[in-house]
């Protein structure tokens, strides 16, 4: 225990529906200690930098499988950090999304066991499976880095989805909750990429904003979740009834992404969207 | 039941020895090493596995069940010789099993088997190919050894051959492949890993090896404990210290320094996890382990 760590962030971590050891690890390594040492300073981004209001986490279920399925937005990451951290924070059911993370991160040294103790392990679908069978909540970015890539003047269009997702979320019967992120895009609008920059570091992409630091601007930011979808099978479908289902979850997702945009009184808003049900209870 | 244990003067296999007795089996032990104090009601035979006299154990005793533990690691013995003792030892006692009707032969291997890589997922299951050999060319043979003794199930469908991926032990006979990596009191990690180790108290890997043959069991089982904890708690845990040393000197260091000797390539196996899935052995025995990690590793500690 640390007078940094936050005690929203603890005490939430401690209600985690999760089995800890005795030394407060999980069967997959999971850190309840790192845990509250890392969403600390991410609550603080999230009240104060960020100000990042979440609609219908009543959607994400309380305990048991699920599945988050959410759009890239802004090139940083701040879209999955902010999304994870609306789930440690809700105070009425607490819970920890867990990332598939890339492969060169966790062969890198220090990258994979901080990456393990928050519960991110390499995204094989086997770990996915692993995972919703153990009823965690996972989280997955079905555009992949193509979407995090996005420049600025597409943003919030989303690009080619995955299906791998659906097929493990068929597997494992696990629902599919529809999340749009908005904001990120602003934060951190990507003018273009810096591709020998790339092909030098080996990642992905090297974007440049106007702020020229890889560092979002203080825009603030929603998370919406939509209902819980239930899709029927048991993952062995062909190619065009996933795809099919696959669609279904897009439109949602661009359901709720319009629905973001349009609350938005403008794009660039640099203080908190009001959370019309937060502000009829006392 | 008449039970021949192969390597009976390992510390593991007295353990299984002891308690197979006491549940009123008879025991018959080979092993080239001596057991001095061997207790009453086993019957010792020092002999070599792969030679003459082992066969007329076979033969005059005839076992209902073999527990095959007579294979060496890397910190024993030499490449050759782990290759004649862990490959040819176990084709002759299969065959033995065969030719002198046993009913029953339990293999007892390791979990290190599925090898560790970067890539591969945690809880490996039965079903996935033993990858060890290509990253760590010591267990090659263990490997080889472990497909060997699955073939029996085909080979020999009339003799119940089980074959056990046992995950790393702890225990006051300070015994076993982890014991060996934590034996002095300093231990190498790699600097920026910290992988998960799956361990069991020795007590309970008796117990599971003791339940796997008196449940007849047949086939490919994972057998481990508690949940697995990562390398520096296990340091902490067992009261070592866990030096982090950059990767391109961890060859250096191994066998100096108060460091424990390692071949080279081990050092995939302090870089990523081997974790093994133990659900289908649990299911088939309904082995429950007495020790949490925290004790086992505790224990270790104060012995």
């Amino acid at each position: 225990m640390s007078f940094l760590d936050d005690p929203q962030v603890r005490r939430n971590v401690n209600r985690l529906p999760i089995e800890f050891d005795d030394y407060g690890f999980d069967r997959f390594g999971l850190s309840k200690k790192t845990l509250t040492r890392a969403y600390s300073p991410m609550a603080y981004l999230y009240r104060h930098y960020l100000k990042v209001t979440a609609f219908g986490l009543e959607n994400v279920p309380a305990e048991g499988r699920g599945l988050i399925i959410a759009n890239h937005s802004g090139g940083l990451g701040a879209d999955a950090a902010m999304i994870l951290t609306s789930l440690l924070l809700n105070d009425e059911a607490p819970r920890l999304g867990q990332g598939m993370a890339e492969y060169f991160l966790t062969r890198s040294p220090f990258a994979r066991p901080a990456l393990r103790k928050l519960g991110h392990l390499t995204g094989l679908p086997e770990h996915g499976e692993q995972l919703l069978n153990d009823e965690r909540l996972l989280m997955v970015f079905p555009e992949g880095a193509r979407g995090a890539g996005k420049l600025y003047k597409d943003r919030y269009k989303l690009v080619r989805f995955g299906t791998g997702f659906m097929r493990l979320a068929l597997k494992t019967g696990a629902p599919i909750i529809p999340c749009a992120f908005i904001g990120g895009e602003e934060s951190f609008p990507q003018l273009f990429h810096i591709k020998w920059l790339a092909k030098l570091v080996n990642g992905p992409f090297v974007p440049v904003a106007p702020q020229l630091i890889f560092f979002p601007l203080p825009v603030a930011c929603q998370v919406y979740y939509g209902p819980p979808m239930h899709f029927e099978g048991d993952g062995s479908e062909p190619d065009h009834v996933i795809q099919q289902y696959v669609e279904e979850v897009r439109h949602a997702m661009e359901r709720l992404i319009s629905t973001g945009l349009d609350a938005r009184p403008r794009s660039f808003m640099f203080d908190r969207m009001p959370d019309p049900e937060k502000e009829r209870t006392p | 039941m008449k039970i021949l244990i192969t390597g009976i003067s390992g510390t593991l296999a007295r353990g299984v020895a002891y308690r197979l007795v006491r549940r009123g089996h008879e025991v018959i032990g080979i092993d080239r090493r001596p057991w001095p104090d061997v207790p009453e009601g086993v019957e010792m035979h020092q002999v070599d596995i792969r030679k003459r006299p082992a066969e007329d154990v076979f033969r005059i005793s005839r076992p209902d069940a073999l527990i095959h533990m007579a294979t060496v690691t890397h910190f024993t013995t030499d490449t050759e010789e782990r290759y004649r003792i862990n490959l040819g030892g176990t084709r002759k006692l299969f065959e033995y099993c065969h030719e002198y009707g046993v009913k029953q032969a339990v293999f007892v291997g390791r979990h290190t088997v599925y090898g560790a890589t970067p890539d591969s997922p945690l809880y490996h299951t039965e079903d996935e190919p033993p990858l060890a050999g290509a990253a760590f060319k010591e267990l090659a043979d263990l490997v080889a050894a472990d497909l060997y003794a699955g073939s029996a199930l085909w080979r020999w469908p009339e003799l119940n051959t089980a074959v056990l991926r046992l995950c790393y032990f702890l225990g006051p006979s300070h015994g076993g492949t982890l014991a060996g990596f934590l034996s002095k009191n300093r231990v190498p990690l790699v600097l920026g890993f910290d992988p998960l180790y799956q361990l069991m108290h020795e007590w309970d890997a008796e117990e599971a090896i003791t339940l796997a043959v008196e449940k007849q069991l047949r086939g490919v089982f994972n057998v481990a404990g508690p949940s697995p904890v990562p390398l520096t708690t296990v340091c902490e845990a067992t009261g070592r210290r866990a030096v982090p040393i950059p990767e391109p000197l961890y060859p250096a260091v191994l066998g100096r320094f108060g460091f424990p000797y390692l071949p080279d390539d081990a050092i995939v196996h302090v870089k990523y996890p081997i974790v093994i899935d133990n659900k289908a052995f649990v299911e088939a025995t309904g082995f429950e382990p007495r020790y949490s990690a925290k004790q086992t590793m505790e224990g270790f500690r104060w012995n």
